[in-house]
């Protein structure tokens, strides 16, 4: 038995999803007993709304609204949604995958607590809600510039802020480190290496003359 | 953003000084609550629209304690994240280990062994019941009853204790591992933790005579901060909050993990989803905590010398003893401590019922030791969402009713 928490099984909500939601379902991926609807970007709302509103599938509960980054794809965003049925005991993930230009519907209107998880996602990434009536930052820093958690914006951030004795205020600065940033590559030493120091020897007898 | 209202005249008007009195003359007041004010649960910034007393719009500023979690994580190690779970909501550390090591075990598809499983529910109750002695107690003080926090926090000061015993570490614990727990309970912990459940329930009684019926609390919590079963579902409130509004939804009950599934306890519903009724949901799930403590203690005499984490040693360390007398065990620690596990390339979405609701962590695996995104479904995001939704038209002074109702830390609704 299973000490994780026991969800409802998926049984037949994959069908049900392709008949509803018919072009605007792009795929379906189902792993270790979660699913996750990856659909159009522009009919994100009305996908939710059916979801929501067809009886059977009552996906009447919006938990959260994550990001993730992966700056090698053209569309580097992936957008996740998390979707709880009290009535059916069910989760669902949708999925729109965005680059940093285009703008995805909002769905504040839907589900009110969207607003804030929008803002975030904006904050965070630089997704831009269409339709969302706040998008204001909201977990960075008044003035704070970038998007912190693109795989390419650093750890350590661009400034840092220090309480200044002489002009009695806080004030900004460039990033000074003390000591270099240093990130470890743990992944196996031994597994990376192929060629043990001296190995070249055997394979060519010269090379250690 | 304030409004004027005044009264213009227009081209050719006579001026009437009695149409334009000065009451005509009316300017919203904004104030500022937070982020330095004792009701403000730590760093919460309220900017307030004041009607007169009434509140007309409230815009919470969040993100003081921000500390960018999610992306540190991802710089990790699996194992070394875990404490920064420790940090988000302060109240409940172990709770919310709890839902990022299931999060891992359910990529990694390890089993957790039975005592294991027991001693997590047991921990995870007895921080329920010492978030819920803080949030009931600091609800009270916020609406002027200054002694239940006082009695209150004699009692999770002994939890406290039990923590710094079982862990060494009073607040962050770092208590829950991928595979089971860090280390076995220490000799007599157990009886004395069913001494102290075995007379818990004088507090609370104590604390409902005084607080409970009393005349000016019940006047400033019944029907205020009124959220609706449909609307609360729509705000995504989970946890005492939803249940407040008469949902029976409870993740140990509807989604059970660990052993919940085995164990006997109720799930406290409100009926009115007022400040009173979110007040009083937390006051009984401390008497049903208190029950599954209990339950957890026999379970685990039962279990005396079982494994405390699964015995797969890719996941979990071996013992110290081991370590002396066999190489392949050494090795095991030492890979695990440098280079960590791989976790297989994937996505979940874990939640478990943390005390202030579900809390939910989105891991996305890329099959190397480190998480690629750690999203964490933070709790008090959705409920500090909803206080322009439920201050609208109140008075000032019932902020903080409301704010100390939905149960607000800022370590986790930042991040």
């Amino acid at each position: 038995m299973s000490h994780l928490p026991a969800v409802a099984g998926n049984e037949g909500v994959v069908e049900r999803a392709r008949s509803l939601l018919g072009d605007n379902l792009v795929a379906v991926v189902e792993a270790v007993g979660e699913l996750t609807l990856i659909v159009k970007r522009q009919s994100l709302y009305r996908v939710l709304e059916q979801l929501r509103d067809a009886p059977d599938l009552a996906f009447d509960q919006m938990l959260d609204i994550a990001g993730a980054d992966w700056p090698e794809r053209a569309e580097r965003f992936d957008v996740s949604y998390h979707l709880l049925s009290l009535r059916h005991n069910r989760r669902l993930r949708v999925k729109v995958l965005v680059n940093d230009v285009d703008p995805i519907p909002s769905i504040v209107a839907m589900f009110p607590n969207a607003g804030w998880l929008e803002r975030e996602v904006w904050d965070c990434y630089g997704v831009y809600f269409e339709g969302n009536p706040d998008l204001r930052r909201i977990l960075t820093d008044y003035g704070f510039e970038g998007h912190p958690f693109r795989k390419d914006f650093p750890l350590t951030g661009h400034v840092e802020l220090h309480y200044s004795e002489e002009q009695a205020r806080v004030v900004y600065a460039p990033v000074k480190l003390k000591q270099d940033f240093r990130n470890f590559d743990f992944l196996s030493p031994w597994e990376g290496q192929w060629q043990l120091p001296g190995d070249e020897k055997a394979e060519n007898p010269e090379a250690g003359k | 953003m304030t409004e004027t209202i005044t009264a213009e005249l227009q081209e050719g008007q006579i001026f009437d000084p009695t149409l334009v009195s000065d009451e005509t003359k009316i300017q919203n007041y904004m104030i500022n609550f937070g982020p330095q004010h004792p009701a403000a649960h730590g760093v919460l910034r309220l900017v307030m629209e004041l009607d007169g007393e009434l509140i007309e719009r409230v815009d919470p500023h969040i993100g003081l304690l921000h500390r960018g979690t999610e992306k540190l994580c991802e710089y990790k190690t699996y194992l070394q994240a875990l404490p920064y779970m420790d940090r988000l909501d302060y109240c409940s550390p172990m709770s919310m280990e709890h839902s990022y090591v299931l999060a891992i075990e359910k990529l990694l598809g390890v089993d957790v062994p039975i005592r294991a499983q027991v001693i997590r529910v047991l921990w995870a109750e007895l921080m329920r019941i010492s978030n819920h002695l803080m949030n009931v107690g600091a609800h009270v003080m916020d609406v002027g009853g200054l002694t239940p926090i006082l009695w209150l926090f004699v009692e999770r000061e002994k939890i406290y204790r039990f923590s710094e015993r079982v862990s060494g570490a009073r607040m962050h614990a770092a208590y829950f591992r991928p595979g089971g727990v860090h280390q076995d309970m220490p000799a007599g912990l157990a009886e004395d933790i069913g001494d102290w459940a075995g007379q818990f329930h004088k507090v609370l009684d104590d604390v409902m005579v005084l607080a409970g019926g009393n005349r000016i609390f019940k006047q400033r919590n019944v029907d205020i901060g009124v959220i609706t079963a449909k609307d609360a579902i729509a705000w995504g409130f989970t946890g005492p909050c939803l249940r407040g509004s008469g949902i029976e939804w409870d993740l140990r009950k509807s989604q059970p993990y660990e052993i919940y599934a085995d164990l006997e306890f109720e799930v406290p519903v409100g009926k009115n989803g007022d400040c009173y009724d979110r007040w009083m949901v937390r006051m009984e799930e401390m008497r049903q905590s208190v029950k599954i403590v209990q339950q957890c203690l026999d379970r685990l005499k039962h279990l005396q010398g079982e494994p405390i984490a699964t015995l797969d040693r890719k996941v979990a360390p071996p013992k110290r003893g081991e370590m002396k007398q066999s190489m392949e065990a050494l090795i095991h620690h030492f890979k695990l401590y440098t280079e960590g596990f791989k976790v297989p390339a994937g996505e979940v979405y874990v939640a478990t019922e943390s005390p202030k609701g579900e809390f939910g962590i989105y891991l996305v695996a890329d099959g190397t030791n480190k998480p690629y995104r750690c999203h964490i479904r933070a709790t008090g995001m959705s409920h500090l969402q909803a206080m322009d939704f439920l201050l609208k038209g109140h008075m000032l002074a019932d902020a903080p009713a409301v704010l100390g109702s939905l149960d607000i830390v800022f370590g986790e609704v930042d991040r």
